[in-house]
Parts: C-alpha cells; structure tokens; sequence
C-alpha cells in the first residue's frame, strides 16, 4: 500500500497545543476578572477530565491492537473484491475498526476506487470510518447513553447506505 | 455511575493480555502506538475540559436553552449542525461535548445533529478529500451528510 499523504501530524500537534494554551490564558483572565465563576468552572472541569481519563486510556490501546493486528493491506483486499449486500455490510464494519482520523480514510478509499471498489461501497465505508467507531462508541455508550447510541447508529446506517447508493447512482448517470 | 469505563478496561486488558501472549514485539508495537495516539490527542482533550469548564461556568443554560433547545426550532438546528461541520474534534471528544451541551439545556435533536455534523463533514478536511476523492464525490458526500444529520436529529428527537 502506498502511503501517499503526509498531512503532518508534528505541525497538527503543535498547533493543537498553541491552541490549548490561548484557551487556558483567556480561562485564566476571564477567571481573575470573575472569580465568583471560580467554582463553576473548576467544578465542571474536574467533571469532564475525570469521565474521560477513566476510559481514553483503554480506547487508546485498543487502537494500538487494531493498528498492529489487522494489516491495511487486508482492509484493502476484502474491500475491494466484495459487492452487493456482503460488501455494504464489510464497507461498515471496515469503516467501523478503530483505525485513526477521516483524512487517513480518503487516501485509502481512493485507492480502493481505483482498484475497482463501488463507489456506495466507499461512501459507506467513509461514512462509517467518521461516525461508527467501535471504541468510540464505548465512550458514547457512556456519556449519551444506550438509547440515544441505539437510535443514532441505526438511523445512521440505514440513511449513509440510501446516501452511497444515491451518490453512486449520480455519478453514473453523468459518466453514460 | 456508569458501566461503560468498567467493560472497555476489562476488555482493553483482556486484548493486552492475548497479544502479549501471542506476540511480544506486536504488543510493544500496540502499545506504542497507543501512548503516540494519546500523546497527539492530549492537547485536544485538554483543550475540550477547559472549553467545557467554560461553557458549564459562563454561559448561562437559558442561552444555550435559547439556541439549541427545544424551542429553538429551525434555528437551533441550524446552529447545532454548522457548529458541528465547522469544528474538528476528534469523535471521542466529541460525545463527551455533546452530553455537557446536554447537560447545558441543549435538546436531544440538537446534540444528536451536532454529532453527526461533527463527525461525518470536515471543512477543514474537504480540501484534502477533494483531491483524493474528486470534487464531485467530495461535495456530494458532505453536502447529502449535511441533510441526513438534520433527518437523523429529527427524528432521534421524535422518539426520544
């Protein structure tokens, strides 16, 4: 597999880190001004830090095996031989392994066009690579609860499959 | 208390345990990767508990109530889904967000908008999806996401 895009992870962090820092000196102005918000904001903080330190940590991991278990060249092969049915079902299950950002999915998925992937399959594949992920949905599962992770990840899958379809249908009708 | 942290530890430690003892070097591997990934998704969690701690602290739930409430109508869902596409924010930070934007007085519609909008179209990322994808491709799939999470939100709202 080539690995064709580089979108410079180093700079990303940086500026992730430039970003945290301008958001607690402004927290840290705003609370010097308002120091009856002190509490609040301290309280809410703690809050939210304590939810997810107790379960990033695991998703992390999970992420490493993911990484180190299961080879692109796989994902790719079993993609790109499948269609119909068989091949909506592994679009969203490939999509749904814990295997990074959206962007390392776009390089991935072009590659699988070209080598003769359905274009529904990739959309959906894409589709599920943005918002079924599998640890992430652990953390859903804890915030937002069953119900709600129910009710989206169902609604999701239906409409992102009406959606590959759709897409897949438009881009023939303006080839022929 | 919630069981979710509970079942995803005993899980990520049982994983740990079958490849330490199927492959060592993989495992180290594994692992490597893990603390890399969290190291690059650090100043971003971090980023979000201070945002949190500010939103929870400053903004008054009558003005989160006002904009992506349940009276807020058309307008909240407006909001809720540029905020979403407009942000990029890991999903795993992401649902943390949207339960203290729930917690803040926003409506289920909302929330459930703001995820699907966050996680499925990237502004920042579309240049990028363009070249790999093609323009076409590109603008139809995020253009037709945009329209699916607002259905998505409707209806999860309907029924929750």
């Amino acid at each position: 597999m080539k690995q064709s895009q580089k979108p410079k992870p180093r700079k990303e962090t940086i500026k992730s880190w430039l970003f945290f820092a301008a958001s607690l000196a402004f927290t840290i102005v705003l609370l010097v001004i308002f120091p009856n918000r002190q509490t609040a904001v301290i309280k809410s903080s703690r809050q939210i830090f304590m939810e997810m330190i107790v379960i990033l940590p695991a998703v992390m991991l999970l992420i490493g095996f993911f990484a180190v278990w299961v080879p692109n060249e796989m994902v790719i092969k079993l993609l790109g031989k499948t269609s119909g049915i068989k091949g909506i079902g592994l679009s969203l299950l490939l999509g749904a392994l814990p295997t990074g950002p959206l962007y390392v999915a776009f390089p991935l998925a072009a590659a699988l066009i070209s080598k003769g992937a359905r274009v529904s399959n990739m959309i959906i594949f894409l589709s599920a690579w943005a918002c079924i992920k599998i640890p992430q949905e652990m953390v859903e599962l804890q915030f937002l609860g069953a119900r709600f992770m129910a009710l989206r990840l169902g609604l999701t899958i239906v409409f992102v499959i009406i959606m590959g379809v759709s897409i897949e249908k438009i881009m023939e009708s303006k080839v022929t | 208390m919630n069981l979710a942290p509970v079942f995803i530890n005993i899980f990520a430690i049982g994983c740990l345990f079958v490849s330490f003892v199927k492959d060592k070097q993989k495992t180290k591997r594994a692992i490597k990767i893990a603390v890399k990934t969290f190291i690059r998704i650090l100043p971003t969690i971090l980023l979000i508990v201070v945002l949190v701690g500010l939103l929870l602290g400053f903004v008054p739930h009558a003005v989160i109530s006002k904009f992506m409430g349940n009276q807020s109508g058309i307008v909240g869902i407006f909001v809720s889904a540029l905020l979403g596409a407009i942000l990029y924010i890991p999903s795993i930070v992401a649902f943390p967000l949207a339960a203290s934007f729930l917690k803040a007085g926003a409506s289920i519609t909302a929330v459930a908008i703001f995820i699907t909008t966050l996680t499925m179209i990237g502004f920042v990322t579309l240049p990028l999806e363009i070249k790999e994808l093609g323009k076409k491709i590109a603008l139809l799939r995020n253009g037709i996401s945009l329209l699916l999470a607002i259905l998505i939100g409707v209806i999860i709202g309907a029924i929750l």
